[in-house]
């Protein structure tokens, strides 16, 4: 357990650590003060709304990351949670403006019409992938493009969109479709789907680690030849997973839309998604690894504009944000070599034998 | 990850499997092709609307009608009295995507501020440029204006429509600063807000006339950045300048990425492609609407030796572009710095009034340029003749592409 426990903190850390590093290079290379900068950054936690702005971005971020995640969990790079999220962001601005609701059960429906809508964009690499063997990674890349250009056709004015100055934007949600969310009065608006992101990052915890689906779809992603022996209907259990993908990836907009803009814009933010599959990465699948990471990303992300204000290049927290990825590929690695010797060594000293070979049959993977 | 599972799912079941695979692919790859040039060519009869073709390849150049006549009223138009002082003033600047360095928009928005440094005695130290990333999320803008006017910064003035509705929340926020939004509008904008808008499609109907000049094989081509209201006003109005000259010309328009996608404002390498593509078609003179995009556009028009027009800044003296001055004929200006430069001044004169509601041919907001000497005087007859009949009204140009 300690050694579970360390190999799963030490490698994260190992990663900012390394990430830090490379980032105070690129930071003295193009002049600045590494230090100073990082207390810009972290000082700027406390200015305006920003503390405020990082909560909203952790729970856009950690829906995206368990979208990409729930496929990542059966080896299924679900690509496109980009594209099924613009599209369930724009098809619930159309039809939540359209509808006439009660509170509650207005937002329920919209948020219905956005998972469906991601769910459904997901289901072209689903079948495509079962039936014909189509790698999802081309799919749904393919699909995000489509996404784009379905979306920039669907806001046009001659269809959904109204042009309010230069800016093109759906209907506007009435209030009854509005999340309200806590208002911290100078400190901003915490988005009422901040809790969203929490419950589904409950429900994906519970469900992989305590449910049949879980342990198939986990089973499937270690091994799909010993999950068919097992009886799991692999090609099922592809679609449910991506499908499902689909559908959390579809939410992602959600907060932003439902919380604030109560309509769908040309400004509506874009590589949500993207960044949704680096934090999967970044949090090992883990709903609370997720969480972690997002909230890094939402720093990142946020103390950015910091940097800007004091002249230092915005491109080194993307410079980060790069750096911590690879960094925790590359953490993870030689954390799990550092295990399997250390169990090999183990292994080996139990058994009463000097050749650590031999524990390599019981693979620890 | 991914390749274990490739390599798992290719080596196991063989070849067949393999070659189902395969033929996954291109099915799925025609499928996909299929559809998005299904959307192309939507986008293109939509945007290329010439019934005849024109495909009249005389050497002496388009078909045009008769030179109208000479322009007679003078345009009387001069900047804000620049005798304010406003050596007291904070000036906070929030570039869009690009910042300055984009030698167009945002540079055109830095001259002013440049401009107003010069010339209004707003000192260096107490002005302070913020530049956007693209993919940012509201908060961002509003951080970023937020930050500008708690530092004591007024006026604000904001780059950009994508500002609007952050600059109306921070406005509410800081009741005493001035706020301005380049190209900005929004509902319900509290009084301290100024939106300066712009009559491209005027600017753009005579850098038009000039294309339809210039051109010799009668295809002209716009590349837009982005495909946004905003970059569709260009479009409509080049595309209408083009065909009060030579009703026969054709104009083939390209944006670079659709609504939604900014980068198109941001990349140059596709503006080179987009514009390779037009010239590969055959247009012989490319006006562009892409922001820092396009300096690939000069590129393209370089590389295949075609006339290009910039839009924005005076492109021709743009030291970012300078390598490819000479295929620069002429620029539409849009003048974000005389905007810029006239709020500043009346800001420290403490009277708004005297600011246009939109910057256009009358108060030369919007305009040409004929750095480099391609403009001849019979040229610049013709075009001037056209900008007199705009502002007298005869001629009333469209803001919207005629067939979107």
């Amino acid at each position: 357990m300690t050694a579970k426990l360390r190999s799963s903190l030490l490698a994260p850390a190992l990663a900012i650590a390394f990430s830090a590093l490379l980032c105070a290079i690129a930071l003295l290379i193009s002049g600045a003060n590494p230090a100073s900068a990082l207390g810009v950054m972290i000082g700027q936690v406390g200015e305006g709304q920003v503390a405020v702005d990082i909560v909203n971005s952790t729970a856009i971020y950690m829906l995206a990351a368990l979208a990409a995640a729930i496929g990542f969990q059966m080896n299924l790079l679900n690509i496109g949670v980009e594209g099924q999220y613009r599209i369930g962001a724009l098809v619930a601005a159309i039809v939540g403006s359209a509808l006439v609701l009660p509170p509650v059960l207005h937002w329920l429906v919209i948020l219905l019409v956005a998972a469906v809508a991601g769910a459904t964009w997901a289901l072209l690499p689903a079948i495509l992938k079962v039936t014909r063997g189509v790698h999802e990674v081309l799919s749904t890349i393919m699909m995000n493009a489509i996404a784009f250009g379905l979306a920039a056709y669907l806001i046009r004015r001659d269809q959904f969109g109204i042009l309010i100055g230069n800016n093109v934007s759906t209907e506007p949600i009435p209030e009854s479709g509005q999340v309200p969310g806590i208002d911290l009065g100078a400190r901003g608006t915490v988005f009422g789907l901040v809790f969203l992101a929490v419950v589904a990052a409950a429900v994906y915890g519970v469900v992989m680690k305590r449910t049949r689906f879980g342990f198939e779809l986990r089973a499937s992603g270690e091994s799909p030849t010993a999950a068919a022996a097992g009886g799991v209907n692999a090609k099922r259990m592809i679609v449910v997973s991506l499908l499902v993908s689909g559908a959390v990836g579809g939410l992602v907009g959600m907060p932003e839309i439902l919380g604030r803009d109560h309509a769908y814009t040309l400004n509506f933010a874009s590589g949500y998604g993207f960044a949704g599959l680096g934090i999967a990465l970044l949090g090992r699948n883990h709903p609370v690894g997720i969480a972690f990471g997002s909230l890094l990303w939402a720093f990142l992300e946020k103390a950015k504009v910091a940097l800007d204000n004091v002249g230092v290049p915005r491109e080194i927290a993307t410079i980060m944000q790069g750096a911590i990825v690879i960094s925790v590929v590359v953490a993870y690695e030689i954390v799990k070599r550092m295990d399997l010797a250390a169990e090999q060594r183990r292994v080996g000293r139990a058994l009463g034998t000097a050749e650590p070979a031999e524990a390599d049959a019981g693979g620890a993977r | 990850m991914s390749l274990r599972s490739v390599l798992a799912g290719r080596v196991k079941p063989g070849r067949e499997k393999a070659l189902r695979f395969k033929r996954g692919v291109a099915v799925t790859a025609i499928a996909l092709t299929s559809v998005l040039s299904v959307v192309g060519c939507a986008k293109d009869s939509a945007s290329s609307d010439n019934p005849s073709g024109g495909q009249n390849n005389n050497a002496s150049g388009c078909q045009t009608v008769d030179k109208p006549a000479a322009a007679s009223g003078a345009t009387s138009s001069e900047s804000a009295a620049s005798d304010v002082d406003a050596s007291q003033l904070k000036v906070g600047l929030a570039f869009d995507i690009g910042g300055r360095g984009d030698a167009s928009f945002n540079d055109s928005a830095a001259a002013g501020l440049d401009q107003a440094i010069a010339d209004l005695g707003v000192k260096k130290e107490n002005t302070k440029e913020l530049t956007a990333t693209d993919q940012e999320s509201e908060d961002s803008k509003q951080t970023r204006l937020r930050q500008l006017a708690q530092e004591g910064h007024n006026p604000v003035i904001s780059v950009g429509f994508a500002y609007s509705e952050a600059t109306k929340v921070i406005a509410g926020q800081f009741p005493n600063t001035q706020f301005a939004v380049v190209d900005g509008f929004v509902e319900g904008a509290p009084k301290n807000v100024t939106f300066l808008g712009f009559a491209e499609h005027e600017g753009s109907f005579l850098v038009g006339v000039i294309a339809a000049l210039k051109s010799e094989s009668c295809k002209i081509g716009f590349v837009g950045g982005v495909n946004v209201p905003l970059i569709q006003k260009f479009q409509a109005g080049f595309e209408q300048g083009v065909k009060a000259v030579a009703p026969d010309a054709e104009v083939i328009a390209r944006y670079i990425t659709e609504a939604g996608d900014l980068t198109g404002f941001t990349d140059a390498p596709k503006g080179q492609v987009t514009a390779k593509g037009l010239i590969d078609e055959g247009a012989d003179v490319v006006y562009h609407a892409a922001g820092a995009s396009g300096k690939g556009v000069f590129a393209a028009a370089k590389e295949g030796g075609v006339m290009a027009i910039g839009v924005d800044s005076d492109q021709y003296n743009q030291a970012t572009v300078a390598e490819y001055k000479d295929v620069i004929i002429t620029s539409m200006l849009k003048r974000v710095d005389v905007a810029v430069f006239d709020y500043i001044a009346a800001v420290a004169a403490g009277d708004m009034g005297g600011l246009p509601q939109v910057f256009d041919l009358k108060v030369n907001g919007v305009g040409y340029s004929t750095s480099g000497g391609k403009i001849d005087d019979e040229t610049k007859e013709w075009v001037e003749s056209y900008k007199q009949q705009i502002i007298d009204g005869e001629i009333t140009v469209a803001d919207t592409p005629a067939a979107s």
